[in-house]
């Protein structure tokens, strides 16, 4: 019996996602006396797979094939349930991201396993199997019982702190017949911006919505997401005017992030903001009207303009960082 | 071609929610109940490939697993210009009861695309939509920020980390719904509202499917802390308490 963590790799590599994901496995097998099994799909070299070690697996799989050309959610399914069944995964657990998103639910009915999806903290119990999971997009919690004999979670990415042990772990490599009737996606077109700080992985975030009154004012809130190496976001009415870019949304039907330190200038923090945001360690508002709910959410405010307190954020940000 | 969307019912996305029954119950009273955001959305894109001609879209369908009550939402999706609706008549127990229901459902009618909001707005868990492809054995493309129709193929473009792919899958093929799917919400005009009424809403009775979590109990969040203000005039201040109070930067 055991834990079995799907990660995924970028590029054959892993991110601090994963040893979260691997972090969070070890926690629970621990609860359960079960082993670790972390399998990862694709080519990744033993390096870089015996970095998840680190972090508490007690053995890797590492399954590829060759004719596995893109991400396809039905056959890494497949893929995963396999391995589950012959390994005897009593827990199987992803990433609440796009990829979890895709083949949680799938695996969940392929394996008659109920779903904890989003999940940030340790089951509260494990006989009955009681979960925890934000619900009304934040506004409340609920404890959810699972009540199959299999389960499947998924974790909120930086919700849970990475742990390192003394393990090593051993890698097996596989190489995994697949049936080729599970693929069936063709991608024509990848369009990718490399380099550049994902939302979802930033531990600081600079938020910009209707309070920096133009497209054209955007300037100095760039210049203090470089300064602090963050991710840049920004409100639902900034992407609906084409100020920013849809991907930037954060809010309720746009992204949900949770970083440790969260900039929101110029938001007012409706119900839907917040939504996306909740999560976030600290965030830090910035706003003309003092009575703004963004302000009950925030630990740290500045009631003023946007356009005057930025380039002095800048400034001392600057003088901080000797630059 | 014949598209299916799924409908969610969820109380509108400002509702102040509230619990009864020893937090084991949400309050429904005084709540509005709205199409969760991103069915509504692709409720609208599915209408949008069914307005262009080329497209041969024959029909568009609501489906929604929820009693009675649920059927002024379900009109409303009718109004929107929905050709017609099918209710399962049952409790919306769990996701996997609700994926079986809808499966059940997709089985019976065969349709070429069928559409899925990426979440609801009340659980929040992104699992109906891949439910429903593996009950049906089809395939599914999840984080959807786009679907057009060329000579009768899908076009999907898909949200993946820092950028987007754009994928072709051959039907019939669930596709799961997020932001960026159509720009607006379409609205039910007066003749829309008109011809709900008489479209067809078919009720059919649920199989049997076992739900595989169930919610034991709700908690409200704790109240934050209250708000450190900093003098506008001096920002450094900030930068400092975000340095050595807080030790985030």
């Amino acid at each position: 019996m055991s834990v079995l963590i799907f990660v995924e790799n970028w590029d054959g590599k892993f991110k601090k996602l994963s040893f979260e994901l691997v972090s969070y496995g070890s926690k629970l097998a621990e609860m359960l006396g079960k082993e670790v099994i972390v399998l990862s799909i694709g080519k990744v070299d033993n390096s870089e797979l015996e970095k998840l070690g680190k972090f508490g697996a007690n053995r890797i799989i590492s399954a590829f094939n060759d004719s596995i050309n893109c991400f396809d959610s039905r056959l890494f399914t497949s893929i995963i349930a396999g391995f589950a069944k012959q390994e005897g995964a009593e827990v199987v657990i992803l990433s609440n991201n796009n990829t979890g998103k895709a083949i949680a639910p799938r695996l969940s009915v392929n394996l008659k396993a109920g779903l904890g999806a989003g999940v940030g903290k340790l089951p509260t119990g494990i006989s009955p199997f009681v979960v925890y999971k934000k619900v009304f997009s934040g506004n409340a919690f609920a404890n959810l019982t699972i009540k199959s004999a299999i389960k499947v979670l998924t974790l909120a990415q930086n919700s849970f702190v990475l742990i390192e042990t003394e393990n090593s772990a051993t890698i097996l490599e596989v190489n995994v017949p697949i049936d080729q009737t599970m693929m069936q996606n063709r991608v024509i077109e990848v369009n990718k911006q490399s380099g550049k700080i994902l939302l979802t992985d930033a531990d600081i975030v600079v938020s910009g919505g209707r309070g920096m009154k133009s497209g054209d004012n955007w300037t100095p809130l760039l210049e203090i997401a470089e300064l602090l190496g963050a991710a840049t976001a920004c409100s639902r009415p900034v992407s609906d005017e084409g100020w920013r870019p849809h991907e930037e949304h954060t809010g309720q039907t746009g992204k949900i992030i949770a970083p440790n330190l969260y900039f929101a200038i110029g938001i007012s923090g409706a119900t839907q903001h917040l939504a996306g945001v909740s999560s976030s360690k600290y965030i830090v508002a910035i706003n003309t009207d003092k009575d703004a709910p963004i302000f009950s959410a925030a630990q740290y405010g500045i009631v003023g303009d946007a356009g005057k307190v930025l380039p002095k954020i800048v400034e001392a940000l600057r003088q901080q960082k000797g630059k | 071609m014949k598209i299916l969307v799924c409908i969610s019912n969820v109380p509108d996305t400002t509702t102040k929610v509230k619990f009864v029954d020893s937090l084991r119950k949400l309050d429904t009273q005084g709540i509005q109940w709205v199409i969760n955001p991103w069915d509504e959305l692709s409720l609208t894109r599915a209408l949008e490939l069914k307005d262009d001609p080329l497209n041969q879209v024959q029909s568009v369908t609501v489906a929604h697993v929820g009693l009675v009550g649920a059927e002024p939402t379900i009109r409303k999706a009718l109004a929107i210009g929905a050709d017609d609706a099918i209710r399962i008549n049952a409790e919306p127990t769990d996701a996997y009861f609700v994926a079986a229901q809808l499966a059940r459902v997709i089985q019976e009618n065969s349709y070429n695309l069928i559409l899925c909001g990426i979440e609801s707005s009340d659980y929040n868990g992104s699992m109906v939509g891949g439910m429903v492809a593996e009950f049906c054995e089809y395939p599914s493309i999840s984080s959807v920020s786009a679907v057009k129709i060329e000579n009768g193929q899908f076009i999907f473009t898909r949200e993946i980390d820092g950028g987007k792919e754009v994928v072709t899958i051959p039907a019939p093929v669930v596709a799961i719904i997020q932001k960026g799917i159509a720009k607006e919400p379409r609205i039910a005009a007066m003749r829309g509202i008109m011809m709900a009424r008489s479209k067809p809403l078919k009720v059919v009775e649920p199989s049997v499917a076992e739900p595989l979590t169930e919610i034991v109990a709700f908690e409200l969040p704790k109240p934050r802390a209250a708000c450190k203000f900093v003098d506008p005039e001096n920002p450094a201040q900030l930068i400092n308490l975000l340095q050595n109070e807080a030790k985030i930067i």
